[in-house]
This record gives structure tokens, C-alpha cells and sequence, in this order.
């Protein structure tokens, strides 16, 4: 039962990465940037939903809804303040840029929230149930955050197959000149992309703080890290990547603090995506395209 | 008045003056080919008309309104199409969906409308609609591109290179294509390498050296002035 316990923990965390790891992916699949402030904008989902919740006494739901808004909020005005005034410039700018940001994000929070650790209550409570006789328990948050995973991942593959503006954020994606050349807006195209990501580093953000209750301006950065080598795990701007890679990564890092070192799981994370980056160097998903002529 | 014209272009990459001064015209109808050697501002001079370059001087009209700071994304909106050199589909998306992002700023009953058109013309882009682009060969890809810019019935069409790298067989069959697009309506502006294939169904043509109009005339004519003979059409 140990290792089924450790499996579906280790899934939960991994699909917290993997929701994470979607807006990494997204992004740097439309803008072609690796927006390192992402992991901080977890952290600002999280505290707008503490803060709705102990400070304002609103239901988690709609305290969940308003990080989202608020998350939404900030990736499109970090996107638009930040990035687009760099959209041709060479990507070390942009790198170090999403580098400022994301300190910018983490001294905001310090300044507004102090550097004491906020004490999170769950979403959905701690409630948990039993199985096999009451040798298996699961907490509901796992659950939750494993369903949401689920319902993220279909609904984006969804939007992105089916709906004409995820096939022109495909298209984006893809081509921007002949996206352009399509009646595309690419400016649009890349702020509606940040808009989503972000919002579902809010979801993440609830989802981690739930789990793992301790809330600080630095709540967001190892997530955003290790959501991003999941990314890149499952191979960069590739959405079922993320989701493989984040749920990889989940599993090895709780098996990893389970049965070798809890110390050492960081560096085995780490050390796992080397690996593949060895022998994959495109990611487990990553595709080379090769060009027809 | 002319549907496109354009006066004293002058277009930059960095430092580099790629277009000094070209100006020419096209006619609602016609088809007019732009033709020269590697590097003399061809494609330079569509992707500025398209909006993908911004002109540092210069003017460009099109059915009497300045395209000059119009972004790229409007252009199809204007009539515009540009099927770009080196065909830019989008490899990972099906065929149909790629015919679909061409019809991007249309009414969806309408484009649908379109794309029989679309596949009435090009009969093999329906027998593979749901294939991805990235699998059809070479001359497949440039009806893909060119079927996705007439998806967004454009007055103009602007052709890059559409016969780079075809077999001479399908670089007829495209020529064919454009010819009878042209008898459908659409003005069609042209950029080949393939000088005489393109002389030869063009109306009118302009011979650009170095960023600059050298020659221009009747398509006929030209193709049988000594000088573009020797220059372009291999003696």
C-alpha cells in the first residue's frame, strides 16, 4: 500500500507541476520566451486567495475564482508593461527581464504581506477518506488536484484543437509571419496566451498552498523551477509534454523523498532531467520538424 | 487608377539598403511579375507591400488608401494576400484547418463556402483534408499555400517564389493555377526566379537590379528584349 499511497501523492504533486508547467510550455511556445516570473505568479494566486478567504470570510470557491481573475489580470499586464516592449529584442533581454519580474513580484508580496509564513486553509477542506480497509487514505485535496489536472488538460486540448482561436494560437505557435499574414493578431494572439497561463497558476497556486499550507513570497519559486524542468522534460511548447513531464516529475520527486533521500529529491529531480536531456534532447514529447522543400 | 501602386519604396535591414527606390503598379486584372536575380529586393518589396517589413520612405496605395503602417494582420481584411516564399504552412496543423486559418477574419458560412471552392480547384488538398501539412510533398504544400491565401478572397494575391523547388511538371501546373485565378477575378502579383515561366503568363513585368526597377514593360516584350534575355532568361 506504501507505494500506491506515494504513487497517487506523488501524481497529485505532479499534476500541480504539470497545471504549473502548462503556462510555461504555452507561453514559451507563442512568444518564445521562458517567462521565469510564472512560479511568482502562483505565489500571487495563492495569497489573493488567502487573502479572500481569512481577511474578507468569502466562500473558497469564489475565492478561487478571484485569484484567477487577479492572476489573469497580472499575466496580461506584466505581458504588456514588461515583454512587448521587447517582443524584437534578443531573448537574453527578455530572459533577465522575467528574471526582474519575477523578484519585482517576490518584493511586492514581501512589502504588502511581511516575510511571516501565512497558515493556508484548504480550498476543500482537510477532509480525507479511506480505502482497502482503511490501509489507503487520500486526501481530498490530492484528489482535487489530480480531477483539476484531468479537466485542465481536456479542456485546453479542446480549445486548442477545436475552437478557431486555439487553432490560431496553434498557428501562432507555429509560424507568426504567416500567422500574421492569416489576419492574426500576434500581439493578441500572445497576451490571451499569457492571460490563460497565468490563470492557471492561480488554480495551481490554491492547489499547492492547499497542499502544502505554508505561504510566503518565495511560496512560488521552486514550484515555478520545477514546473518549468517538467516542461522541458516533457518536451517545451509541447501541452501533453507538460502534463507528462509535471506528473513524471511529481512521482519521482515523492518517490525520490520516500525511498532514497528527502534531502537528495531535489537533486534526483534535477538530475532526471539531464538525463533525458541526454538522450532526448528535445524532451520524452518534443518534436523536431524538418522542413520540406 | 491602379489597385496597388507603390512610389519611391525605400526598405532597410539594419544598415542594409535592400530597396532604393522601387515603384511599379498593378492593375485590378492584371498579372504583373516582378523578376530579377537572388537579392534584388523581390521578396523584400512583397513582404513590405504585406506589411511583414515597415518601408523607412516611400508609398504604398492600394485601391486608393496608403498601406504604409498597416499592420500585417489587416492586410487580408484589405483584400491582400501574400503566400509567402518557401510556402509557410502550418505543418502541424491538418490541411483543412491550415485552409481554415486562411479564412481567419471571415464569417465561418461564408468560409466554408469558399473552401468547395477551394478544394474544386485543388482537388487533392481534398483528398487530404485531414492530413497534417507536414506530410504532403512539396508542390502539395504550395497549393496548400496558395489555396489558404485565396481563402480569404483577396483582390490581390501576391505570389513568393511559388515555383521554388518543383519539378518542372508541377511548376506548370502551378503556373496553370495561377493563370486561371487570374481569369477568375483575382489580380495576381508575382515573384519568380523562373523569369520565362513567368513572362509568360504575365501582363506586364518589372526587372529589378540591386533594390532598384531597371526595366519595365509589356510581359512580351520584355521576354524578348535582348538584355533580359541575356540577363535572366539564360540567354
Amino acid at each position: 500500500m506504501g507505494i500506491l499511497s506515494n504513487l497517487i501523492n506523488g501524481a497529485s504533486l505532479g499534476s500541480i507541476y504539470a497545471i504549473i508547467a502548462l503556462g510555461y510550455t504555452m507561453v514559451y511556445g507563442i512568444a518564445k520566451m521562458l517567462n521565469f516570473a510564472h512560479g511568482d505568479v502562483i505565489m500571487v494566486g495563492g495569497y489573493t486567495c488567502f487573502c479572500c478567504m481569512s481577511y474578507l470570510g468569502v466562500h473558497p470557491a469564489l475565492a478561487v475564482l478571484a485569484s484567477v481573475v487577479v492572476c489573469t489580470l497580472l499575466g496580461i499586464i506584466v505581458e504588456r508593461l514588461a515583454y512587448k516592449p521587447l517582443r524584437n529584442a534578443p531573448s537574453l533581454d527578455v530572459l533577465i527581464t522575467a528574471i526582474g519580474v519575477s523578484y519585482f513580484l517576490q518584493n511586492a508580496a514581501l512589502l504588502i504581506w511581511g516575510s511571516d509564513p501565512k497558515s493556508f486553509t484548504s480550498v476543500v477542506g482537510t477532509g480525507s477518506f479511506t480505502l482497502f480497509d482503511g490501509q489507503l487514505t487520500i486526501n481530498v485535496t490530492t484528489l482535487v488536484a489530480v480531477v483539476a489536472n484531468i479537466v485542465v488538460m481536456v479542456a485546453l486540448t479542446l480549445f486548442t484543437q477545436r475552437t478557431k482561436m486555439g487553432k490560431s494560437m496553434r498557428a501562432v505557435s507555429e509560424d507568426k509571419g504567416a500567422a500574421q499574414l492569416m489576419g492574426i493578431n500576434v500581439n493578441k494572439t500572445i497576451s490571451m496566451t499569457f492571460a490563460i497561463g497565468s490563470g492557471l497558476a492561480a488554480i495551481a497556486g490554491v492547489l499547492l498552498c492547499s497542499a502544502y499550507p505554508t505561504l510566503m513570497p518565495t511560496t512560488g519559486a521552486m514550484p515555478g523551477i520545477k514546473a518549468f524542468v517538467a516542461a522541458v522534460l516533457g518536451g517545451i511548447g509541447s501541452i501533453p509534454g507538460a502534463m507528462l513531464g509535471g506528473i513524471l516529475l511529481g512521482i519521482i520527486e515523492i518517490f525520490a523523498r520516500a525511498y532514497i533521500s528527502s534531502q537528495m529529491a531535489d537533486a534526483i529531480v534535477f538530475g532526471v532531467l539531464i538525463v533525458v536531456l541526454l538522450i532526448k534532447p528535445a524532451g520524452l514529447l518534443g518534436k523536431e520538424i524538418r522542413e520540406k522543400v | 487608377m491602379a489597385l496597388l501602386t507603390v512610389s519611391d519604396l525605400h526598405v532597410y535591414y539594419g544598415s542594409i539598403h535592400a530597396i532604393k527606390g522601387v515603384g511599379f503598379e498593378v492593375n485590378e486584372g492584371e498579372i504583373v511579375t516582378l523578376i530579377g536575380a537572388n537579392g534584388a529586393g523581390k521578396s523584400t518589396t512583397l513582404n513590405t507591400v504585406a506589411g511583414l517589413l515597415r518601408p523607412r520612405k516611400g508609398e504604398i496605395t492600394f485601391d486608393g488608401e496608403s498601406l504604409v503602417g498597416v499592420p500585417a494582420h489587416q492586410m487580408i481584411r484589405r483584400g491582400i494576400a501574400l503566400c509567402p516564399e518557401g510556402r509557410r504552412v502550418f505543418l502541424q496543423m491538418s490541411v483543412k484547418d491550415n485552409l481554415a486559418m486562411g479564412a481567419f477574419t471571415r464569417d465561418p458560412a461564408e468560409a466554408r463556402e469558399t473552401m468547395e471552392r477551394v478544394y474544386e480547384r485543388f482537388p487533392r488538398l481534398h483528398e487530404r483534408r485531414h492530413q497534417s501539412a507536414g506530410t504532403l510533398s512539396g508542390g502539395e504544400q504550395q497549393m496548400l499555400a496558395m489555396g489558404r491565401a485565396l481563402m480569404g478572397k483577396p483582390r490581390l494575391i501576391m505570389l513568393d517564389e511559388p515555383s521554388m523547388g518543383l519539378a518542372p511538371i508541377l511548376v506548370q501546373e502551378i503556373f496553370d493555377i495561377i493563370r486561371a485565378l487570374n481569369e477568375g477575378g483575382t489580380t495576381v502579383l508575382l515573384v519568380e526566379q523562373n523569369a520565362s515561366m513567368a513572362l509568360s503568363i504575365a501582363d506586364r513585368a518589372y526587372v529589378l537590379d540591386t533594390g532598384n526597377v531597371t526595366m519595365d514593360g509589356d510581359a512580351d516584350d520584355l521576354a524578348h528584349d535582348p538584355r533580359v534575355r541575356d540577363a535572366y532568361l539564360g540567354g
